[in-house]
């Protein structure tokens, strides 16, 4: 059988390799998010965002950008053979699901790259909440790619997989969304940056990726059978 | 092992409807076996069971000594199968998408270069290897996938239409490849059986019930035989 590693490498490195090529994913995502945050700057009238709302107005645009790269995810295995040539080779299917994830926690950090700044450019004052907000994000993304793999791996076999993976995705984000912006809120406090409870939040998102990773790694095999 | 292929009332459905009943198979190491029978007589599906890619509703599958689906793992990777699908990625060139499929495979990178310059070479492709898939004809495709097919050197090889969009030369190419020479055990499904059955040792038509209507040496069954046998199983 060949090494987990070796077959992770494989598929990351194609899906990169292709992505790079097609750039399929990641201009729409980005274009999505700052178009997203030109309409809320217009929309809610206001050149400066803090607290509760800012958090808000980042976290859902970043979670309705990563859906549309997440129902991108497996369109290649599916329409071009991939799945069954995947299927067929000596490897463990769980380094398909984490190569996966992989890809899309490196999609969520290079949109996070492009549009953080953009955010903070139209609603912030300073940029001292920046490196911690990344650190959030980082542990968010990882649990949003986890099930974001999961919901598209099950999707991308329906005829309305374009819905499906929306539909079940926003609900199950539901407690890392609560953690996600709980954390991010403080962060982006008006008067700087605050760090009220964002330690359990952390927390709460590490368990949330944690139970995901877990969930992912014990079912996938069985999603991929036909 | 004493066969390569055993089948034993093997049944798969889709809802209410049987694609295969009651089938039963044994093929030994190095024998080439014809599929014949009309549309949805049920060889594709028989050949996705055999690729561990389908579940069988019931019966009993043993592949390379395996018992299927619980002991697929021990198979993967010595079957190579040629379905409808070329399994290229369009995005990626014909090489790239054989360098990916040798390390799904385990084969190391310079190993895995010299096997496939060969077999680019073998099927006349080294010129247009580095095009994308997507820019190759139907036919080019084809030559490429039959490379990712018999990349790994599988024992098993599971051949649905192998000759679909090739031209003389690429059918004559691809034989050199998948052909009866090299003695490895073959399950072939075509719908022209003149050409094939002279490079089969075993026949076997399907019906439209999924049902075997006839199983028989392939030196029994001329190619007129062959065809009213799958008008026959048609009806």
């Amino acid at each position: 059988m060949t090494s987990s590693r070796l077959a992770f490498a494989a598929i990351l490195g194609k899906d990169l390799r292709v992505e790079l090529r097609t750039l399929q994913s990641l201009p729409a995502m980005a274009l999505f998010a700052v178009t997203t945050f030109v309409i809320f700057r217009f929309g809610l009238d206001r050149t400066n965002l803090s607290g509760d709302l800012a958090a808000g107005v980042l976290w859902v645009t970043l979670l309705f950008a990563a859906i549309l790269g997440i129902n991108r995810l497996f369109v290649a295995e599916r329409g071009e053979g991939g799945f069954d040539a995947i299927r067929l080779a000596p490897i463990d299917r769980t380094a398909l699901f984490a190569a996966k994830a992989t890809a899309l926690l490196v999609y969520m950090v290079v949109l996070e790259l492009i549009v953080v700044p953009v955010f903070a450019l139209f609603f912030l004052d300073s940029a001292a909440a920046l490196a911690p907000l990344a650190l959030v994000l980082v542990l968010a993304d990882l649990g949003l790619a986890a099930t974001g793999t999961l919901i598209s791996s099950m999707a991308v076999n329906s005829r309305a997989r374009d819905l499906l993976a929306p539909l079940v995705l926003l609900p199950l984000a539901v407690p890392l969304s609560i953690a996600a912006t709980g954390a991010i809120e403080p962060l982006l406090a008006l008067g700087g940056p605050g760090y009220h409870r964002f330690g359990s939040w952390l927390a709460v998102l590490g368990l949330y990726d944690l139970i995901f990773l877990l969930v992912g790694y014990a079912v996938f095999e069985f999603l991929l059978e036909d | 092992m004493s066969t390569a292929i055993e089948l034993r009332g093997l049944r798969r459905e889709y809802g209410e409807r049987a694609a295969l009943d009651r089938v039963d198979l044994g093929l030994a190491p190095g024998e080439s076996l014809l599929v014949l029978g009309p549309n949805g007589a049920g060889k594709t599906t028989l050949l996705r069971i055999l690729a561990t890619l389908l579940r069988p509703s019931g019966g009993e599958v043993r592949v390379l000594g395996a018992s299927l689906p619980g002991e697929a793992w021990k198979v993967r990777g010595r079957i190579g199968l040629l379905g409808h699908e070329a399994l290229l990625y369009r995005d990626l060139s014909g090489r790239e998408n054989l360098r990916f499929h040798a390390r799904l495979h385990g084969i190391g990178r310079e190993a895995a270069e010299v096997r496939i310059a060969e077999l680019l070479a073998a099927v006349g492709m080294t010129q247009r290897g580095d095009d994308r898939v997507a820019e190759l004809s139907a036919g080019m495709q084809q030559r490429v996938a039959i490379c990712r097919c018999v990349l790994h050197e599988p024992e098993l090889l599971l051949l649905d239409e192998p000759d679909s969009n090739l031209d003389a030369e690429g059918r004559d190419l691809a034989r050199a490849l998948i052909g009866p020479a090299d003695g490895r055990t073959r399950v072939l499904v075509t719908h022209d059986p003149e050409r094939a059955l002279d490079d089969v040792d075993r026949a076997l038509v399907l019906g439209r019930n999924g049902r075997i209507v006839r199983a028989c040496r392939a030196a029994e069954l001329d190619p007129d035989e062959a065809r009213s046998a799958i008008a026959g199983a048609a009806r």
